[in-house]
Parts: C-alpha cells; sequence; structure tokens
C-alpha cells in the first residue's frame, strides 16, 4: 500500500489519480453509479445552454455531491480562443472554483488541440485568477511552454478523444514527464485498462477519461476496473519495474542441481 | 400584455414586461440561482445582481449550466 499518495494542484489535493468525464452515458443514475465505482474524486462537466422549454428534466449536479468530488468544467466544443475564455468565464459564473480544463480544439474529426490558441487562452485565464489544466497535444515543447505561462498541470493526449486507441506516442509522453515538473495528467483516448495501468507505469500522475468506461458494454465495471489499473500502474510505476535485457536471467538456483 | 416588450431567452424570443429582473425571469422559469450562470447581452452577471437587473427590449440573455461532458 502506498499511503497518502496525494496528487496536488494549485493547492487542491486529490485522492484518486483516475479522473473521470459525466458524458455519453445512458442516464444520471449510470453516471453516478460509474463515478462511484471507479473511486474518481475529480469529474469534468460541461456548460451548456440550461433547457428552458422542458423543466421536468433533472440535472446532473443534483447526482454529483459537490462536497465529495471537484467539479472540474471543461470548454469542449470551443475552436477559438474567444469563445474558450468566454465558456471558461461562465464556467467559473456557475460554479465554486477558479478551476477549468482548458481545451481549445483545432478541428472536428481530430479533436486535436489548437495549440497556438490554446496557449493564447491559457494567458488570458490565468491573468484573470483561473487555475487553467490545459488539454494539450503530446508535445513536449508545448507542454513546457504551458508550465511556463502559469499552468500548474498538463494534461497532453494519449490518443484522439474518444478514440480508445490508447497511448499513441509513449515516447513523446515520456520525454514530458521527465521535461516538465508539474503534474501530469494523461487526458483522452484510452479504450481499456492496460491503457491506463501504462500511463500510470510510465509516470503520469493521473488519467482523465470518459468514453472508455461510458461506452463499455458493461461501463460500472469498466469503471472499476480503471481504478484498479490506474492504481496498480501507480504502484508499479513507484515500485520501480526491472530493466529490459535482451536474453534470458534464470530465477531458479543452478547450485544443488544433480 | 400591457407594457410589453420581447427580449430573447437562449436564442428563443419571449415577451417580458418593462421592470421585470433576470431573478425573476429564472423565477418564472423554475431554474435555480446557484449552478447557473447568465450572460446578459455578452456581459457575465454576478449572482447577487441577478435581482437588480431588469430586462430591457431586445436584451438578450443566455443562462448556463453544467451538463456531462468529458473532453
Amino acid at each position: 500500500m502506498v499511503t497518502n499518495d496525494r496528487l496536488t494542484i494549485a493547492g487542491h489535493e486529490f485522492r484518486s489519480r483516475l479522473w473521470v468525464g459525466t458524458g455519453k452515458y445512458k442516464d444520471f443514475a449510470e453516471t453516478k453509479k460509474a463515478i462511484e465505482a471507479s473511486g474518481a474524486d475529480v469529474v469534468t462537466v460541461a456548460v451548456r445552454r440550461v433547457n428552458i422549454t422542458d423543466r421536468s428534466k433533472e440535472n446532473l449536479l443534483d447526482y454529483i455531491d459537490s462536497k465529495k468530488y471537484t467539479i472540474l468544467p471543461n470548454t469542449a466544443g470551443c475552436y477559438t480562443v474567444e469563445d474558450a475564455v468566454r465558456y471558461a468565464r461562465l464556467a467559473r459564473a456557475a460554479g465554486v472554483s477558479d478551476l477549468v480544463k482548458l481545451e481549445v480544439l483545432g478541428d472536428e474529426k481530430t479533436l486535436f488541440p489548437d495549440t497556438a490558441g490554446l496557449i493564447e487562452a491559457a494567458k488570458i485565464l490565468i491573468k484573470e485568477g483561473f487555475i487553467v489544466l490545459p488539454y494539450t497535444n503530446d508535445d513536449p515543447i508545448v507542454a513546457k511552454k504551458l508550465v511556463d505561462i502559469g499552468c500548474p498541470a498538463v494534461m497532453p493526449l494519449a490518443a484522439p478523444i474518444g478514440s480508445g486507441l490508447g497511448i499513441r506516442n509513449p515516447y513523446n509522453l515520456k520525454i514530458i514527464m521527465e521535461t516538465v515538473k508539474v503534474p501530469i495528467i494523461v487526458d483522452a483516448g484510452v479504450g481499456t485498462a492496460s491503457d491506463a495501468a501504462l500511463a500510470m507505469e510510465y509516470g503520469a500522475d493521473a488519467v482523465l477519461m470518459n468514453t472508455a468506461i461510458a461506452g463499455a458494454q458493461d461501463p460500472i465495471m469498466m469503471a472499476e476496473a480503471m481504478k484498479y489499473a490506474v492504481y496498480a500502474g501507480r504502484l508499479a510505476y513507484k515500485a520501480g519495474r526491472i530493466p529490459r535485457k535482451l536474453y534470458a536471467t534464470a530465477s531458479s538456483p543452478i547450485e544443488g542441481m544433480l | 400584455m400591457s407594457n410589453g416588450i420581447q427580449i430573447h431567452v437562449n436564442g428563443e424570443a419571449r415577451g417580458w414586461r418593462i421592470g421585470g429582473t433576470v431573478a425573476d425571469l429564472l423565477n418564472e422559469l423554475a431554474i435555480k440561482t446557484e449552478r447557473v450562470a447568465v450572460e446578459l447581452n455578452l456581459e457575465i452577471l454576478d449572482r447577487n445582481d441577478f435581482g437588480h437587473r431588469s430586462l430591457k427590449d431586445g436584451d438578450r440573455v443566455e443562462i448556463l449550466s453544467f451538463i456531462g461532458g468529458g473532453c
């Protein structure tokens, strides 16, 4: 057991190293169960227009206790600096904290970040007192720039959002982890438990996912699998793996053989 | 409606009364004031001001809240 293995970002302390999104679930009851099964204490949400024609619709936050979970609003769906900044400000006005998961998307097909726009938007929001957690590419130079302008963590993607392709560029992620001295949260592209475990084994500080859980045949069971995967990966990273060698080394002694 | 004016709420035209505030509008729509953000003609309002910002003819109001989302 690793006790007190807490993740701290800009004064916010997190117990869980698995962060989860709240989109794509069948209903709010399933969302709630999946979050509970995942053990996550950070949940991401989007900011959208309230449905004013059908007020019978329930609110997501009726299902998520904001005392128990850190609500992390995102700027998903924003393709310009102006939109991302606007949504971040709206999120702060609607919410309880200065935290924002900043996304400035470059293209609808890949949902890859527009990193130039991301840096520009991050600068504006940091000046306004936001704690900006940027969704970025697996580009070590951009990651470093984001830290230099004041982001207290970076969130490089493993693969395109919702693709389930797993870590496409482990070497870049490793370079980011070695060169950037703030927490790294691998965000987007995880497909199954081994992807999450691998991210943690490489030295990620946390993993954020949504589709891998919500889109699984059994989301609640996958949420639990992800909890163990992230935990196992974290332990393996802390324990220190053996070096890879080309040839065998016997585990049983030769001495005493006939 | 006498003293009727028209405003736009989340993109939809809506009749309104002179002197009616943002708080009145939220109340009429049965929207709890906590957990929402209100933008009036692109200006984000402080929640404490909902009660003393009255809406004028042609005002555009956006009411937003948190929904499920990941990336």
